[in-house]
């Protein structure tokens, strides 16, 4: 129980800055908007989409900017040295960790509340047309890459160049997440919507999800300990 | 070790300076005639890769958990290898691909898997290189999620319909080639196991040098 109030503490310092400044929310909206219009450049012919180009343009469009809101989100703690502190405050390294990832989780939902209804309307894309499967795809896929995403950028904290770093080391771990996401809504999206395939990518993504989590669970507390 | 090491290196050089032949004795393959021997050094460069990507990453778990420095000197000898003995694999595969194919590169369970390990690899290389001090926990953790990510990648792109030839040609191979293959199999993991020591050597004393140097400061 405990545990649990932790973790919350932790997500509801990191809402209550932002529903303040609303910095993050608002860059990473407009980025995310940035993406999906320059993509709309190389994936459209003669007015209409490339086949499939709709599932890619979203996910890439989830990545990118949940990168920008993760190096965000950990730069504030860093500018104001506020990590130190929390991990100086007495609560579990694994609380910590997810608080901070559930206060990522909420932030990249606002922003896929937003990209989601664009890419439907500017690809022509039938996003809504099996909201559960999609709506299952978007937070699993979500989860796993924010998972890994708040180990790492919670590591580079303290490392020299770490605006690079973080895409560097995120891309091609989360690669098996960006995947299942792209296939899964690729699968929901073709003329003839093929929903076991779907369904099997989400149970794919519910297991990186699953291994990511444990996997950062346990080298959070050995990678943030000095 | 250290005294076995000079005659190991002596003798994998000689076995190099052999498989060519035992390379150029092996029957031609019948629809890919030459080009189908680049096989018996990118088979071998694969496993090798495999030996060092699980060094380094045995070697990142134990020191993330344990801090033991060998490990450490071990994890960076393992990356360093998976990168160079990894290109090599990524340039000979593409070499037999557009003769067998026709193309140079596809998007297979095999070659996917094979890049993206080899570019979490080289992440780990450049976050020790750049990353400033106490990166080397970092990198660990790359290099754990790295060791864990591959049988997934490898296994989610499975759905897709796959060209690379499977593990089962190697029991297959008619006698005149399994010969040379398994000498070259051997050459190469010999080599990358000894390049994994020196490496892991080099490592150690490069530390205890900084150290002396810190010390000397103080």
């Amino acid at each position: 129980m405990r545990f649990i109030r932790d973790v919350w503490t932790v997500t509801r310092k990191d809402l209550l800055i932002e529903t303040r400044t609303r910095e993050i929310v608002l860059t990473t909206m407009f980025f995310a908007l940035a993406c999906v219009m320059v993509f709309a450049f190389g994936f459209v012919r003669e007015g209409r989409p490339v086949q499939d180009a709709a599932a890619g343009i979203l996910w890439i469009a989830i990545a990118f900017s949940g990168t920008l809101a993760l190096g965000r989100a950990f730069e504030r703690e860093r500018q104001g040295e506020t990590l130190r502190a929390l991990l100086l405050a007495p609560i579990d390294r694994p609380a910590l960790y997810l608080g901070k990832l559930l206060g990522i989780l909420i932030l990249l939902a606002a922003v896929e509340l937003l990209v989601v209804p664009m890419v439907a309307l500017m690809f022509q894309a039938p996003l809504f047309d099996y909201p559960l499967l999609m709506l299952g795809l978007l937070a699993a896929g979500t989860v796993g890459f924010a998972a890994v995403g708040t180990l790492f950028a919670a590591m580079l904290v303290r490392a020299r160049s770490r605006d690079v770093m973080l895409p560097v080391l995120l891309y091609p771990l989360t690669v098996p997440v960006i995947i299942a996401g792209v296939r899964g809504t690729a699968a929901l999206l073709q003329p003839e919507a093929d929903q076991p395939m779907a369904r099997m990518w989400l149970a794919m993504l519910l297991f990186f999800d699953v291994v990511f989590v444990t996997i950062s669970l346990w080298t959070f507390e050995p990678v943030m300990t000095d | 070790m250290q005294k076995l090491f000079t005659p190991l290196l002596i003798l994998v050089a000689a076995m190099f300076a052999y498989a060519p032949m035992m390379i150029l004795d092996a029957p031609y393959e019948s629809t890919m005639g030459l080009v189908q021997k680049i096989f018996y050094f990118h088979a071998s460069l694969g496993m090798a890769m495999f030996l060092a990507a699980f060094a380094s990453g045995i070697g990142s778990a134990v020191f993330l958990f344990s801090r033991r420095p060998w490990a450490d000197h071990l994890a960076v000898a393992g990356a360093e290898l998976t990168s160079i003995v990894g290109f090599l694999v990524l340039v000979t595969g593409p070499l037999w691909a557009r003769k067998a194919w026709g193309v140079w590169w596809v998007w297979d369970p095999r070659l996917t898997s094979t890049l993206v390990m080899w570019m979490i690899f080289n992440a780990y290389l450049l976050l020790r290189r750049y990353g400033g001090p106490g990166s080397e926990r970092l990198a660990a953790a790359v290099a754990l999620f790295g060791m864990a990510n591959v049988p997934f990648v490898y296994w989610s792109v499975n759905v897709w319909r796959t060209l690379h030839p499977k593990t089962s040609v190697i029991p297959t191979l008619v006698p005149g080639m399994r010969g040379a293959f398994w000498f070259c199999v051997v050459a190469f993991l010999l080599l990358t196991s000894l390049l994994i020591a020196m490496r892991t050597e080099l490592e150690k004393r490069r530390q205890q040098l900084d150290e002396l140097y810190l010390a000397a400061e103080e």
